[in-house]
């Protein structure tokens, strides 16, 4: 597998220009090649959802996208969506509603759940449910996942939520994130 | 000296504050071991045997040698380790068959999935296409899947050198409980089955292992990392004191990381062997394969009763289908079931026999709940069943036989000394929650619509608080370590405070509730205290995080340790402000002097003193932390109530939970906020068991289920909201009367929903049902019933 193709990726907001295998996954581009370990890897069949980002402005499943496939798109991570300075509300409300445990599904769902606000601002309980189903968690139940997603809808409807796109805040962060490299 | 502390005066324990930890990890700012990459890092894959049951007879590595960026295939003889992987439980005066179990397969495979040979180079893809290019003869040998096949004379034998498929047997109890049986009006019996599941974090396991210098530095996603230091000296034959264990940021365990696994000294004794930092990450489909399992019981339950619903004994003969090897505690869990296999109810007599039986899986071990859900499933269903058969309502049956609340401490019929309990009043305030009524007559009214509804009910208490040494130690139950917890409270220069804990917390919450209980006791903000974990570098020898020990043996460690701080803090203010230490007290923030409030010191003042010293007596000595070891006097015993309505659709099957009520009792609240989520997720994993999850072997001993396809974790669309409450009765056992929570949902919640399907059911005629209750078991009893009808 010596073959090697060219890839440019937008990555919250900051342009990349990788050289890469055919086969590598979107996922590990991010995580091996960018150094963007937020977006985690739960399973090998695309089940767990703990893989997703916005390809586009739309929620992917990182694992089942190849990095060919993502050329000349725009991608946002958990990295991209809000820092730890300027969160997004979706991310506000998971720490308001205790919507993690471990958080190894948390950057997902987030993703998630800022897609599903972005399409549809005013879900209901059975809404969220459905449009989770393809995102995992063992440890919450997410009985607060999904208090916290309707949470931020509410946030939402009062005005102060942004489009799933970077942040100021997030684009710098997420390019320091990338310049600490490999494994950052 | 607890008290008020932060600007208005309110303790912040008892407080939904929100956590510490969450920062980071909603930002993508996590670092799991997977996040952590290091300079001429090389990766692993391993191969794995095909085979349920087999003799390797040649392992042909050339072509995967010959690969672009291969370093080494190695296999079991080249590892040169010094011991197998171990079994922490040898219980005094049990024989016990304990077959060597290495990190490499030597000679013969017994399990899919057994690790033959281990392939390591640059690239974590072409070390995966290099594995599959090491050729591995195989001479199959018999298979045995079924634990009560295994038991039958003639069978394929697991471990030929034993002679039988039989590991141990453990008896607990009294020897007349069949007589007292035989004298009770009504004795029913019914075999259940509580079927094998996976721990299923989402974050699977990976090791990163970098050994220089004589110096091995392990990060591993692990509940325990002191235990696997240890293990790691032992079988590298390595100095303790050379080795730091690191469990970073680890997504999840619930008993699935609470092991020594191959991997993790695989990966030590390949560093060692190339000089190169070695990674290795379980893939899903590795971990439904190799990850131990949990559960995996078969248990006949013969329950008596008189005519008037009083119980008189139990008798439970337990199957436990322990895999393949024995793992770190895999023959311990149906004991530590046991114990509390009479649950809440007042007994003449009990009884529990256990058989440890070998198969051809892999090992099972602790996951959440860890012998206590097998426990109380078969005692809360048989419950339900005997209510039946008495024609008494089932949770009639159930107040008839509480332990009453005046009588704890109470010995039960087992030998073990219940804390303190007060079922009634879990009971009573979950009804104030769910009218059974209502739902009944609810039920009434949708049957014409062809859905069937019921509810169910479970009332528990589980044994947590692993544990006190003395009691679970090699002399008493048998596991071979002590089982107290330590901590290491540090006040800095600047008043700032570092707690370490011998816990590894890996999601629960306890950097935020041990900030909570520090920062009352210190009179500073929870944002002040710094909590670290995990890392066998930093702090005194720990033990680790699981059985709901960290805060009832953990967080009573670190209250010992901020007990020893502030009386050093006391006589420095005493000798700072000219009175007695035991005239010093916390009063808003600071420590003062009783009856002159406005003569104090805050900890950052008191913390000035004792590292600048000068104004310290002659022969004080400098500083301001302290150590502490906890070793509890018994175990905890939370307990509560739980209910569960179900609506089941005849047409297809199908169960959905419409309504869970939970009330649990675990103590005082340190955060309450963190005790409802541990209940909902313990109640989401037990709920998966009972209507989803299914490890499944076919006879050949080929896994069936080792996917997130097959193997169905439920998601939010299959789950409702749940409702929780709590009452607080204190333990005795621990200084703050806290208990335990992390397991409790998990524990209560099976028997609840399968009884919940029962009495959806019994109109139908259908008495009795066993997990998982997927559609197609429905569906099935659903036709056998109807068929009985019209026949
Ligand atoms: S890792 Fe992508 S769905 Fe599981
Ligand atoms: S928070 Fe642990 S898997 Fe969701």
């Amino acid at each position: 597998m010596s073959q090697r193709v060219s890839v440019r990726l937008r990555v919250n907001g900051v342009e990349h220009e990788l050289d890469v295998e055919p086969r590598l996954l979107l996922v590990h581009a991010l995580r091996d090649e960018l150094g963007l370990t937020g977006t985690h890897v739960g399973c090998d069949t695309s089940n767990c959802g703990a893989c997703t980002v916005h390809l586009d402005g739309r929620a992917v499943k990182s694992c089942t996208v190849l990095a060919v496939q993502a050329d000349e798109a725009e991608v946002t991570t958990i990295e991209g969506l809000g820092s730890p300075e300027d969160l997004h509300p979706v991310q506000e409300a998971f720490w308001e509603h205790h919507g993690l445990q471990c958080g190894y599904c948390t950057p997902g769902m987030i993703m998630a759940g800022a897609d599903l606000l972005a399409r549809n601002p005013d879900p209901s309980e059975q809404e969220v449910r459905h449009a989770l189903e393809g995102n995992l968690c063992r440890c919450t139940g997410y009985h607060n996942i999904v208090k916290a997603i309707l949470s931020a809808a509410e946030t939402g409807r009062r005005g102060a939520i942004h489009e799933p796109a970077p942040s100021a805040v997030g684009r710098e962060s997420a390019e320091e994130l990338a310049e600490q490299g490999l494994g950052a | 000296m607890s008290g008020a502390s932060d600007s208005n005066g309110q303790p912040w324990v008892g407080r939904r504050l929100r956590r510490k930890e969450d920062p980071p990890l909603i930002t993508g700012r996590g670092r799991y071991t997977d996040d952590h990459s290091l300079p001429g890092m090389l990766f692993a894959a391993i191969v794995r045997s095909p085979e349920a049951h087999a003799r390797v007879v040649s392992i042909d590595a050339s072509a995967a040698k010959q690969r672009p960026g291969v370093h080494a295939v190695l296999t079991g003889e080249d590892l040169r380790l010094e011991s197998p992987l171990p079994c922490a439980w040898v219980p005094p005066g049990v024989e016990m068959n304990v077959p060597d179990h290495w990190p490499l397969a030597r000679g013969e495979v017994n399990h899919v999935g057994d690790p033959v040979a281990v392939v390591v180079g640059q690239d974590r893809y072409a070390v995966v296409d290099a594995a599959e290019d090491v050729f591995v003869e195989y001479d199959p040998l018999p298979v045995v899947v079924d634990p009560q096949e295994a038991l039958r004379d003639g069978a394929p034998l697991v471990h030929e050198q034993f002679g039988t498929n039989r590991v141990h047997r453990w008896s607990l109890g009294a020897d007349d409980v069949e007589q007292v049986l035989e004298r009770s009006d009504v004795v029913i019996e019914r075999r259940i089955v509580n079927h094998r599941t996976s721990g299923a974090p989402i974050e699977p396991r990976a090791v990163l292992a970098d050994y220089r210098s004589g110096e091995l530095t392990v990060t591993t996603s692990t509940q325990v990392p002191h235990f696997v230091r240890l293990f790691l000296a032992l079988m590298l034959g390595m100095s303790e004191e050379r080795i730091r264990v690191i469990a970073p940021d680890v997504g999840g365990g619930f008993g699935a990381k609470l092991q020594m696994y191959g991997e993790e000294a695989l990966c030590a004794a390949v560093a060692r062997h190339l000089n190169r930092p070695v990674k290795w990450v379980e893939t899903r489909s590795e971990h439904m394969m190799v990850s131990h399992h949990g559960r995996d019981q078969v248990a006949t339950v013969r329950m008596g009763a008189t005519r008037d619903g009083r119980l008189t004994g139990v008798h439970i003969q337990l199957v436990a289908d322990l895999g393949a090897y024995l793992m770190l505690l895999t023959p311990l869990i149906p004991t530590l079931g046991a114990f509390v296999m009479t649950g809440c109810y007042e007994w003449e007599s009990a009884r529990v026999d256990i058989t440890g039986v070998f198969t051809n899986k892999v090992a099972t071990d602790a996951i959440r709940g860890a012998g206590r859900p097998e426990a109380t499933h078969m005692l809360e269903v048989t419950m339900d069943q005997l209510a039946a058969e008495l024609g008494l309502d089932p949770l009639e049956l159930r107040r008839r036989n509480f332990i009453p609340k005046e009588r704890f401490p109470a010995e039960t019929a087992l030998g073990m000394v219940y804390d303190s309990g007060d079922y009634h009043g879990t009971l009573a305030r979950l009804l104030e929650h769910i009218d059974p009524a209502e739902v009944r007559r609810e039920a009434e009214g949708l049957r014409a619509r062809g859905v069937y509804r019921g509810i169910g009910f479970s009332t528990y208490t589980e044994i947590c608080g692993l544990a006190p040494s003395r009691i679970a130690g090699p002399a008493g139950v048998g596991v071979q370590a002590g089982l107290w917890e330590s901590a290491l409270v540090r006040v800095h220069v600047s008043g700032a405070v570092t707690v370490y804990s011998g816990t590894s917390p890996h999601g629960q919450g306890l950097d935020t509730s041990f900030a909570q209980i520090v920062a009352d006791r210190l009179g500073i903000s929870p944002q002040q205290v710094e909590v670290m974990h995990g890392d066998t570098a930093t702090g005194p020898q720990g033990l680790g995080t699981y059985g709901s020990r960290s805060l009832s043996v953990g967080g009573e460690a670190i209250v010992k340790a901020t007990e020893r701080v502030i009386d050093k803090a006391r006589r420095i203010v005493a000798h700072r402000l000219e009175a007695a230490p035991e005239d010093v007290e916390l009063r808003e923030g600071r420590f003062s002097i009783a009856g002159s409030p406005d003569r104090g010191m805050t900890l950052a003042e008191i913390a000035g003193e004792a590292y600048v010293v000068d104004n310290m007596p002659a022969g004080f000595e400098p500083g301001l932390e302290a150590t502490a070891f906890y070793d509890p006097e018994n175990f905890v015993f939370p307990f509560g109530a739980h209910a569960a309505v179900v609506d089941v659709d005849v047409e297809t099957g199908k169960v959905d939970v419409v309504r869970y009520v939970a009330v649990d009792d675990c103590g005082p609240a340190i955060n309450p906020m963190l005790i409802d989520g541990q209940v909902h997720g313990g109640i989401a994993h037990a709920i998966g068991q009972a209507l989803y999850e299914r490890i499944h072997y076919d006879d050949e001993g080929q896994l069936v289920t080792g996917t997130f396809v097959d193997y169905a974790l439920p998601s939010a669309a299959e789950l409702p909201s749940f409702e929780t409450d709590r009452t607080e009765t204190p333990s005795t056992t621990t200084s703050m009367g806290v208990k335990g929570v992390g397991e409790a949902g998990t524990i209560a919640a099976s028997p609840a929903v399968v009884n919940a399907v029962v009495d959806a059911l019994r109109p139908l005629g259908i008495e009795f049902l066993n997990m998982p209750l997927s559609p197609q078991r429905v569906w099935e009893a659903v036709q056998q019933a109807q068929e009985g009808v019209r026949a």
